[in-house]
């Protein structure tokens, strides 16, 4: 009797999860799989490998190419202006002052994407932005003949790095904090020199948190669309625009190949969460 | 000139002076320990001398050679720090390598060093370890490794067995005593366990809001404390003031109960001096070969193992007695009147001014 | 030197941060020419459209935040109490979302639940606008989750369902009553981000062909000079004002913990 009794609650213990399950079978997990089926479906519902080979096209393949560039570079700078500034506000012996603010302000900035980042940067260094016209009228610099456009790749990078940077400062802040005091004066007293200790101890213990900080950061850069399309309109050739531009009127001409598209975006943002989770067990054998 | 020697060291953190005018000289091979209650300024002493604060005076001499100006990686000192410290980054033997590593030591000679310094520590198996899997006081014995492994020429120790439990605590001193005799390294140790202090060094600095109020060998400061912090930090101290008879006699009176010190008192007659006693000088029963002998009664009686702790009135006050647990002689009994014998010589005389004076700062 | 460094590097993310916001606020200014005037934020309030278009971001962002805490409060509750092998699994579904393009989901949406599916939400306006609701609930799944097991975590949630439990109160009881309210700081936390996220959104808006305030702002962009900069300042004041209302909330909650 106590045995029914017992499956029962267990039974019961599982109910208490249904609604949550539910959600995200429905509205994550199976909109997803129907998106890697579909990459891998004629349009009868056979099965193919077509639609993946369908992407190695010129135009596809500069749309995966210039969208992992914008992602990893504005992941990277991110990371490493982050990491900088952060550092100059936790160890950096700033004034105590500065250093809520610009975490608060970081809690802002990282999330304030979207469209109206883009026109704050088309306000500022777009053609006729702040920037450019004070540069053009007061100093006689013409930026666009220095080769800058807003509406390019290092456009995008340098508009991204305005929610890469906060987030990073936001999740490596604390992972500094950490950083006890006593192994920066060990390593000193051992006869290391500043760069030693950064390079021996502080970095290394760093390193699972910068990595998993440069996954995320990728993913945030390659799937955001809104940006992109705020400031370039469709005519930027990078992934999710491409992918935003088939949804909408299926200019691949191909729905199945629209999947491939997404999948291949997914792929992509899973291999760097894999590539970072593998690093990160390595990094962490020292962790219990 | 000593091997080490601090003089005159002051530090202040805005307008508080945490160290005054602090001189020591620590001879090669020496073991000092600094002891005193919590906020005296013993870290701030041991951080100075390790380069990781600067003194706002005085001079630190390390081997003949001023080394205030040079930074705490170009000191050549070993430091163990309270709560290890040891990079969680790097295995044992990596730990131990650090200091060599960056001091350009090659790769042969370093595996040698540290295969010896991990004997030394008795450590020998767990190279490989990360510190997350040590013990506490195996981490910590790894720290000490650390520290001696490029040869520094001071090792400084900041309560380095506060957060290990009781039993490790006792043991690793006694191999920290052993290892430092055994390499003859000058050391500094900070402590304010006063056992520790007593049972580990050559000598003992008892530190008071920032100045060295005695410095002296363990025996010294135990037995002829010459402040009264110093007598009543370092061990269990029954002190009175009594009013001076005879001051070249040491003849004094305690509320018309005369006691015979058997010295010349710092103070003259009619005026009133610090007296001490440490509570084994006082021995239960009439004793013949004693000069003193008063009546007592028992208040408190506790039996803690080797020693047993009476409290007894005596002349009207308070007495801490020791005495030591014998199979044939039960603890008397609470309310129970009895004599005890003290010996002159025993009486500890408190030469700073007595309460109403001027306190030393 | 360090603290040479440190400037330095304080310095440029400061000007960095400051010369886009500065760039905006000015430019939204300058409709008129020569002088300063308010002209693009009149022009922008004017707008039937914006009207119409932040009332409904601000109704879906209010709807969001309400499934979101329905969902998430049990759940994380339920894991913690009944489930805790389930924990890492479920902390792996909640960060997902921070890995899968939202536009790679949405689209997956505009097929598994279109006209002729089995589940045709995007049949209706209702429909849809429930859809993009999951969807923003999705959105904003890591960040809810995240809040309130955080918040969980600092109280004993074991010994105080216990606690109810002896004294006759029901799961609804316990949840709304005991578990709630102590886990409320967090749970507003989670809600104003939500609301930030929501009310800027605009892919799965855009995709789904709702009439939200992102896409409104998007074709505002493309077609206007200076009312884009306008919004940008509203935007960034709506963003501030849920970082500040999260700020405070924390704060409070301290305050309040730290004095029983
Ligand atoms: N950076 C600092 N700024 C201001 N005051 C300080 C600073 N560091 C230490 N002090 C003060 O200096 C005094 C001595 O501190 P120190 O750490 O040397 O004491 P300690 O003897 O080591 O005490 P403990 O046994 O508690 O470790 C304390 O009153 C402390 O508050
Ligand atoms: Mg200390």
């Amino acid at each position: 009797m106590t045995g029914m009794a017992a499956v029962r609650a267990r039974a019961l213990n599982w109910v208490g999860i249904v609604p949550f399950a539910v959600f995200v079978g429905l509205f994550l997990i199976l909109p997803t799989l129907y998106i890697v089926v579909g990459a891998f479906r004629t349009p009868d519902g056979a099965f193919t490998f077509d639609n993946i080979i369908g992407l190695n096209t010129a135009s596809i393949r500069n749309a995966y190419w210039v969208s992992l560039k914008v992602s990893f570079l504005s992941a990277l700078l991110g990371c490493a202006i982050g990491f900088a500034i952060a550092a100059a506000i936790t160890l950096g012996g700033l004034p105590r002052q500065m250093r809520n603010p610009m975490i608060t302000f970081s809690g802002v900035a990282s999330n304030f994407a979207g469209v109206p980042l883009a026109f704050a940067f088309i306000a500022t260094i777009g053609p006729a932005g702040l920037i450019t016209m004070y540069l053009r009228t007061e100093l006689g610099i013409n930026l666009r003949l220095y080769g800058w456009n807003l509406l390019s790749t290092w456009g995008l990078i340098v508009t991204y790095l305005f929610f890469q940077i906060p987030l990073m400062i936001l999740i490596i802040t604390p992972a500094l904090d950490g950083l006890k005091r006593e192994w920066r004066e060990a390593a000193e007293v051992l006869g290391a020199t500043g760069l030693q200790y950064w390079r021996m101890v502080a970095l290394p213990i760093l390193f699972p948190s910068i990595l998993g900080t440069m996954a995320l950061l990728f993913a945030n850069a390659f799937g955001a669309v809104a940006t992109a399309i705020a400031l370039t309109g469709p005519s930027l050739n990078i992934a999710p625009i491409l992918l935003y531009a088939q949804i909408r009127g299926d200019v691949l001409g191909s729905p199945n190949l629209g999947y491939a598209l997404a999948f291949g975006m997914i792929v992509i943002t899973g291999a760097a969460n894999m590539i970072y989770i593998m690093l990160r067990i390595r990094a962490e054998r020292w962790l219990k | 000139m000593a091997f080490l020697e601090l003089r005159n060291l002051e530090k202040s953190y805005g307008a508080t002076r945490v160290v005054k005018d602090f001189t020591i000289g620590v001879e090669e091979g020496e073991f000092i320990s600094l002891l005193g209650p919590s906020g005296c300024g013993k870290t701030t002493v041991l951080r100075m001398v390790g380069g990781f604060e600067t003194p706002s005076q005085g001079a630190i001499f390390i081997d003949g050679k001023d080394v205030v100006a040079l930074r705490a990686n170009q000191r050549a000192i070993g430091m163990v720090f309270q709560a290890y410290a040891l990079f969680p980054n790097l295995t044992v033997a990596e730990n131990v390598a650090f200091g060599l590593k960056v001091g350009g030591v090659g790769r042969a000679e370093r595996g040698a060093r540290v295969a010896e310094m991990l004997a030394l520590i008795g450590l020998r198996d767990l190279g490989d370890r990360y510190p997350f899997q040590l013990s506490g006081g195996q981490q910590q014995r790894v720290a000490l490794a650390r520290a001696l492994a490029p040869r520094p020429k001071v090792l400084l120790l900041d309560e380095p067995l506060s957060a290990l439990d009781a039993k490790i605590r006792v043991s690793l001193r006694t191999e920290i005593r052993a290892i430092q005799k055994r390499l003859g390294i000058t050391t500094i140790f900070v402590t304010h366990d006063q056992e520790e202090a007593l049972s580990m060094s050559d000598r003992v600095v008892v530190m008071n809001g920032g100045r060295a109020d005695q410095i002296g060998t363990p025996f010294e400061i135990y037995n002829a404390p010459t402040s009264r912090f110093v007598a009543g930090f370092v061990g269990t101290l029954n002190t009175f003031d009594a009013v001076v008879t005879d001051q070249a006699a040491g003849g004094v009176t305690l509320d018309d109960v005369p006691l015979v010190i058997g010295r010349r008192l710092p103070v003259a007659a009619g005026q009133t001096v610090g007296i001490a006693l440490r509570p084994e000088a006082v021995q239960l029963g009439r004793d013949p070969s004693r000069e003193v002998v008063l009546p007592a009664k028992i208040v408190e009686v506790h039996f803690m193992g080797a020693v047993v702790r009476i409290a007894a009135e005596v002349a009207g006050r308070k007495f801490t007695i020791d005495t030591f647990n014998r199979v044939d002689m039960p603890p008397p009994a609470v309310g129970k009147s009895v004599e005890i014998s003290i010996a002159a010589r025993d009486f500890l005389i408190l030469s700073d001014p007595v309460e109403g004076g001027q306190p030393r700062l | 030197m360090n603290r040479f460094m440190a400037w330095i590097a304080f310095l440029f993310g400061a000007t960095y941060f400051a010369l886009p916001l500065l760039g905006m606020a000015e430019f939204s200014l300058s409709m008129r020419r020569g002088v300063y005037s308010l002209d693009a934020y009149r022009a922008v309030l004017a707008d039937p459209q914006f009207q119409a278009t932040f009332a409904f971001s601000v109704v879906m962002a209010l709807f969001t935040i309400a499934f979101g805490i329905l969902l998430v409060v049990p759940t994380a509750f339920w894991v913690r109490l009944k489930l805790p092998g389930l924990r890492p699994l479920v902390e792996f579904l909640t960060l997902l979302p921070l890995v899968i393009p939202a536009i790679v989901v949405v689209f997956g949406y505009l097929r598994l639940y279109n006209t002729s599916s089995w589940l045709p939400m995007t049949g209706t306006a209702m429909g849809t606008n429930i859809l993009l609701m999951f969807g923003y609930a999705m959105l904003a799944l890591p960040y809810m989750y995240r809040a309130v097991d955080t918040g969980l975590r600092a109280i004993d949630v074991a010994t105080l369902t216990e606690a109810a439990q002896s004294l006759g109160a029901g799961w609804g009881t316990i949840l709304a009553q005991v578990i709630l309210p102590n886990v409320l700081p967090a749970v507003l936390s989670g809600a104003f981000l939500t609301f930030a996220i929501v009310i800027g959104e605009f892919t799965m808006a855009a995709l789904l062909d709702r009439p939200a305030f992102g896409p409104y702002m998007q074709i505002l962009g493309a077609n206007k000079a200076y009312e884009p900069a306008a919004l940008a300042v509203i935007a960034f004041a709506i963003t501030w004002a849920c970082m500040a209302l999260i700020q405070l909330v924390t704060r409070f909650s301290k305050h309040a913990r730290a004095q029983r």
